[in-house]
């Protein structure tokens, strides 16, 4: 007995679009299993990472914030995958993207300038963040290295030249040797948008990254082409679409989108530079992409998934004792389980007895 | 013991995870799968493989365990991407956050404990004598596992029908297929294969390289024992060698940083990676594009009907 595997013909759009939510149902069932093996009523957890959150408006402002890394990050992997290339060193070109992004913040500390060194900051965190991408985009496209592994490399060169950083030369010097710099003039941090709480304007940031990359997608010949390129190769040579221009393109908007997210989430909510300001967002955000099915809207909806269950994970330390380490292991069963139930809508499985049978029997052509 | 020996010692401790992980991605990737779930596969195994040697007091259960673990994460690869069809580059990346996190859960109880790392070989009388004594006879279970892997993967992959069914299925799926190889079956073992190299690599940190579990402690290693695979250029006598320069690399920084000669801590231990980064651009300059990876690698196997 054997599975085998044939492309369906005809996909009812509604399957495609229903396929996450299976998904999710299904990585939710496993998850109760472990919290079951780990001693603890799966109603309850459930109560407390998903209803929880949703509760209040404290929690909701935070699951906005944990969202917006999460969205522009994706926003950009979605191209990448798109065009079938797999950069995987978002979390690299975030925390290059903050480093950069917070020169301009720091050299001017403490003379009170206005909010103009935000928005520079913004853009140099975008401009680090795409730098940094150009080493695995230049190493693929002219020297054909695996973009997976330099790219990834690259993540842990980012965070230990962060780590020297904010230990050595930027170090906060009456910070009581904690490895930090110090904190950013108020005036270069990026505006609260409510009086109570933490919600900062790279929300609307995020939803303005959103919208252009749908209208990028949908209806640029760009778009066209990133698709072409991923889906059919061949098709895309024959088209006369270079790879080479869209690696470099691909890359780009991955890395500035990345790098604004670094940036955003220091001059969002953390107000200065130290070892800690992911929280593994470039890898999450694989997650969410590929929850999101590649597209701006469903990359929405993915993200505020992980971001609730993230709060929801921390909450649950707190109350059930359950380790933060779970929803790790949750995101990466979710998805497992959105490839899985990817590969259920492309694909028929059928069960095929394993007597020995002549192979793929000769059809009239 | 002599300094150049002691140093030998030391590449060859920094070398064997690198070289554990990748023989056995070697034969993954030669049959035309690229699991990149190694990271996760080494981090749980290093977990449970300590957990394991903790509560039943012994570090043979503790490897067991440890490969065990590997493998039954190798094997839901292995049904998500062949029998599934699922993409295989985003499952690897699934298997190594869901690895990574599932080491966190299991090692969770056991940080701050410690146990005596596993004895190197002694024999009388061989492992004393000078020189080279201590290198050939006085190393570990895990070093002559590998040396022995390294003559096996030879000897399977050259000079056996097996070894030719399994490269033959990673150049070309289809034509394996319809000369009645078993494509999906031999891929499922050699990812099986593949997960139990990679669960001895992980053993290997947690009940040898150190004496305690601690989080992450496998610090990109899988990743490393990844490109090395590309380094070696798919071939295992290539992989020995690329292990032992990252091992030399490894050396080099302790010893930089026991020098101190005023370089950043940082910068010497990005060293590994940025070796990794330019072992990888150099291989490339090296070679025409494309003409050694396996024709198959990374594609889902969907029968032409």
């Amino acid at each position: 007995m054997r599975l085998e595997l044939s492309p369906r013909q005809n996909v009812w759009p509604l399957f495609r679009l229903l396929s996450p939510i299976f998904a999710m149902a299904m990585a939710g069932l496993l998850a109760s299993l472990v919290i079951m093996i780990l001693g603890q009523s799966p109603q309850a957890a459930f109560d407390v990472y998903v209803l929880g959150p949703l509760d209040d408006s404290w929690a909701i402002q935070e699951i906005a914030i944990k969202m917006v890394p999460l969205v522009l990050i994706a926003t950009g992997l979605s191209f990448c995958f798109r065009a079938n290339l797999w950069n995987i060193g978002a979390e690299g070109q975030f925390t290059f993207g903050a480093i950069i992004g917070s020169i301009l913040p720091l050299l001017t500390q403490g003379m009170g300038f206005g909010p103009w060194v935000m928005v520079i900051a913004l853009l140099m965190g975008m401009l680090g963040g795409a730098l940094f991408s150009l080493i695995p985009a230049y190493l693929r496209a002219h020297l054909n290295v695996s973009e997976i592994l330099s790219s990834l490399m690259l993540v842990y060169v980012a965070q230990l030249l962060l780590d020297w950083l904010v230990r050595g030369p930027w170090r906060d010097p009456n910070g009581f040797n904690f490895p930090q710099t110090v904190n950013f003039d108020a005036g270069s941090l990026l505006p609260v948008l409510m009086d109570d709480g933490r919600l900062h304007a790279g929300v609307i940031l995020a939803g303005i990254v959103v919208l252009v990359s749908m209208i990028v997608l949908s209806l640029t010949l760009f778009g066209f082409r990133v698709k072409v390129i991923g889906s059919a190769p061949k098709a895309a040579g024959f088209a006369g679409f270079s790879s080479k221009e869209t690696i470099f393109a691909v890359f780009i908007i991955s890395g500035s989108l990345s790098g604004l997210a670094g940036i955003i989430e220091v001059l969002g909510h953390i107000g200065q530079l130290k070892p800690s300001i992911s929280t593994n967002a470039g890898f999450t955000a694989i997650t969410v992409a590929f929850l999101g099915r590649l597209t701006p809207i469903g990359i929405l909806f993915g993200a505020f998934i992980v971001a609730l269950t993230t709060i929801g994970g921390e909450n649950a330390q707190i109350m059930l004792k359950l380790p933060l380490d779970l929803t790790t292991c949750f995101q990466g069963l979710l998805l497992l389980c959105v490839l899985v139930s990817d590969s259920l809508t492309s694909y028929q499985i059928r069960f095929v007895s394993d007597k020995p049978s002549p192979t793929t029997p000769i059809e009239d052509a | 013991m002599d300094i150049s020996q002691s140093v030998i010692m030391t590449i060859m401790t920094a070398a064997t995870p690198l070289l554990l992980a990748a023989l056995g991605e070697l034969i993954v990737e030669r049959s035309g799968v690229l699991n990149l779930g190694l990271e996760g596969m080494m981090a749980t195994a290093a977990a449970c493989g300590f957990a394991m040697a903790i509560v039943s007091g012994s570090t043979t259960v503790g490897v067991l365990c440890a490969v065990l673990s590997a493998m039954a994460l190798a094997g839901l690869f292995g049904f998500v991407t062949l029998s599934l069809g699922a993409n295989q580059v985003a499952s690897g990346l699934a298997l190594t956050i869901f690895g990574l996190g599932l080491s966190g859960l299991i090692g969770a109880g056991f940080v701050g404990t410690s146990r005596p790392p596993l004895e190197p070989l002694f024999i009388e009388g061989l492992t004393d004598l000078p020189g080279f004594g201590k290198i050939i006879f006085g190393q570990d279970f895990f070093v002559y596992t590998s040396w022995i892997l390294i003559l096996a993967i030879l000897i399977f992959l050259h000079l056996t029908r097996a070894g030719l069914t399994l490269r033959c299925i990673g150049e070309n799926h289809h034509s394996a297929h319809a000369i009645g190889l078993p494509v999906l079956k031999t891929r499922f073992r050699a990812v099986l294969f593949g997960g139990a190299c990679a669960g001895l690599a992980g053993a290997y940190l947690s009940l040898v390289y150190t004496p305690f579990w601690s989080p992450g402690m496998t610090a990109g290693r899988g990743w490393i024992a990844l490109s090395l695979v590309v380094f070696a250029a798919w071939r295992a006598e290539r992989v020995l060698l690329g292990a032992l320069l990252f091992g030399g690399a490894t050396v080099l920084q302790l010893h930089a940083q026991a020098a101190s000669l005023g370089l950043p801590s940082q910068l010497l231990s990005a060293v590994p990676y940025l070796a990794t980064l330019i072992a990888l651009v150099f291989m490339s300059l090296g070679r025409k594009s494309g003409t050694v990876t396996p024709g198959s690698l990374g594609q889902p196997f969907v029968p032409e009907r």
